[in-house]
């Protein structure tokens, strides 16, 4: 067997870029899965949170502003952690590298990504719900339930913007320690845990400056927690920072590419 | 002006892929500076430096992982950074860390679904003896257990082209050998394979030809046997009570060293330098003549920056 001519080259079959991101899906969300400390912390603390704060609640609506705060937290951090501490680490081991010199398609990586910890925050809005609803006999209509699921997932993005731009600069073994320090300050100045109305004044005057303060108030609409009026101007500054971060993740990866080998 | 298609005869095959007078700048460093390199099947081609050399640029270049400033890299006439020509390239890359929590079995069927035509897992674990191993966790493996994952990783596709970076790091010399025996297979096979190495003796033992790279430019490119003896033939190492001036001026000598309390001579024609050596020094003592190793004549030509 010698060497084909270009002329003698035969066509791929279709389909198999297909096949490479759904497998790539699959295989990414088993590997989290697996990986106790993510699905521990990333399931159970929202859990753990809603068990002691949430349960004891008297006021139903109480109980249900967690369910969506919590949910929100959630989603935070199975984004920052499953996507940006992750790509930070397979970056620095040099697997990103080998996955890139095959033919999966780059973006399918990505995607693989995003969609594997999509999967992990809406199992935590199932575990929130079925707690809240076992628990304190909070109820949601089904389609409230769609209408926040449906915002979480599309608040993956800004998460995951945010998540690559991490990814890139900081180091990956002190990654998770700044995510945290990052991460849960933001979701107290956000409203995830206590309404912003009830925080001290100048936390209240740092909220509006947080893109995730904006996919609260979001999520919180759907049941008439903040109004529904202001929704324009939130999407907008959840579409603005991905698109700012995005920017900043390209150019910075990039610049890499001509710095060191 | 060579051609653009190039004739398929046995004496000079078309090459499976190429770097074409490829440059590439990080930032002050020129990594690569209009390097060429062609791989052909079957044949295993080294690549060979000093640190710094330039030759994990080279791979990524080949493997479309890193944009040429000019030049370009052809793999079966396509542009690496295109996924289609992918397909045609496995590599096994020097990585610190896999998943741990996927089994063997389940890196396998990732990788292998990546490519259109891949190979079927049995026989991939099968050649790279993984059969016993295949639901054990990644994690668990040991690092000659890991290499070989990567290695069916690189070779799940099918490929018509092999880049192995530095593959047996860390292997005992059981496992060294394991993966020599498998290489030279892949180029039985008709693959185009390409192997950067330290491990000179590896060069030496599997390569077809070696390119010699210092400060990303090509010294020396040849069959392991013309480097070695372009630089010389032998060598010889003594003691003797001549001095360094009188040695270097004997007939074919091109180098001499102290070594401890002795010296080494390196020569084209170690015999003549014997037949004059003798009688100059009757004392000479602790004799050995020996052919001079592919790793004489590397730090010969490209002494490390």
């Amino acid at each position: 067997m010698n060497t084909l001519a270009l002329s003698e080259t035969p066509s791929l079959p279709g389909g198999w870029r297909l096949r490479a991101v759904l497998r790539e899906i699959q295989y990414e969300f088993i590997r989290l899965a697996r990986n106790r400390v993510y699905a521990l912390s990333v399931l159970g603390l929202p859990v753990l949170f809603y068990a002691v704060f949430g349960l004891g609640q008297h006021d139903r609506q109480a109980a249900l502003y967690l369910i969506v705060g919590y949910s929100c937290m959630g989603l935070g951090s199975a984004c920052l952690f499953g996507i940006g501490l992750s790509i930070a680490f397979e970056r620095a081991q040099g697997w990103l590298e080998l996955k890139w010199a095959s033919p999966m398609p780059r973006l399918g990586y990505l995607a693989a990504k995003l969609v594997a910890s999509a999967v992990f925050a809406l199992l935590v809005l199932g575990l929130l719900i079925a707690l809240g609803h076992w628990a304190a006999g909070v109820t949601m209509t089904f389609g409230q339930t769609a209408h926040l699921a449906l915002i979480l997932l599309v608040g993956s993005v800004p998460f995951t913007a945010l998540g690559l731009v991490i990814a890139l600069v900081v180091p990956p073994n002190a990654g998770a320690g700044l995510i945290n320090l990052v991460y849960l300050p933001l979701c107290l100045f956000s409203g995830f845990w206590i309404p912003v109305a009830q925080l001290p004044h100048w936390m209240q005057k740092i909220a509006p400056v947080l893109p995730t303060y904006h996919l609260a108030e979001l999520a919180l609409a759907v049941f008439d927690f903040a109004p529904r009026q202001g929704a324009l101007t939130h999407w907008l500054v959840l579409g603005g920072f991905s698109a700012l971060m995005f920017a900043a993740a390209w150019i910075t990866f990039l610049l890499s590419d001509t710095r060191s080998p | 002006m060579r051609p653009a298609v190039r004739s398929n005869s046995p004496a000079h095959p078309a090459p499976l892929a190429a770097l074409r007078s490829v440059s590439k700048r990080f930032g002050a460093h020129l990594a690569l500076d209009r390097f060429s390199l062609e791989l052909t099947a079957g044949q295993i081609t080294a690549l060979l430096g000093p640190n710094g050399a330039g030759k994990s640029t080279a791979v990524r270049v080949l493997l479309g992982l890193t944009r040429p400033d000019s030049g370009r890299a052809e793999v079966l006439g396509r542009n690496p950074r295109s996924s289609e020509a992918r397909t045609s390239l496995g590599a096994m890359l020097q990585v610190a860390r896999a998943p741990d929590t996927l089994s063997v079995r389940e890196h396998v069927e990732l990788f292998r679904s990546y490519y259109p035509r891949p190979v079927p897992t049995a026989e991939l674990l099968m050649r790279t003896g993984l059969t016993a191993l295949e639901h054990q966790r990644f994690g668990t493996l040991s690092g000659g257990q890991k290499q070989r994952v990567l290695l069916a990783l690189a070779l799940s596709g099918d490929p018509a082209v092999i880049c192995l970076d530095e593959p047996t790091v860390g292997l005992d010399p059981q496992s060294r050998r394991q993966l020599w025996n498998e290489i030279r297979a892949l180029a039985a096979a008709g693959k185009a394979v390409l192997l950067t190495t330290h491990y000179l003796e590896e060069a030496d033992a599997l390569a077809h030809r070696v390119v010699l790279l210092d400060r990303g430019r090509t010294v020396r490119s040849g069959t392991p046997a013309e480097i070695r003896h372009s630089v010389a033939a032998g060598r010889i190492r003594c003691r003797t009570r001549l001095d360094l001036s009188v040695l270097r001026a004997l007939p074919t000598v091109t180098a001499v060293e102290a070594d401890r309390d002795g010296v080494i001579l390196f020569a084209h024609d170690p015999q003549q330098v014997l037949r004059e050596l003798l009688p100059l020094d009757a004392s000479v003592s602790e004799l050995e003549v020996s052919a001079a190793s592919l790793e004489d004549a590397i730090l010969a030509l490209a002494p490390a920056a």
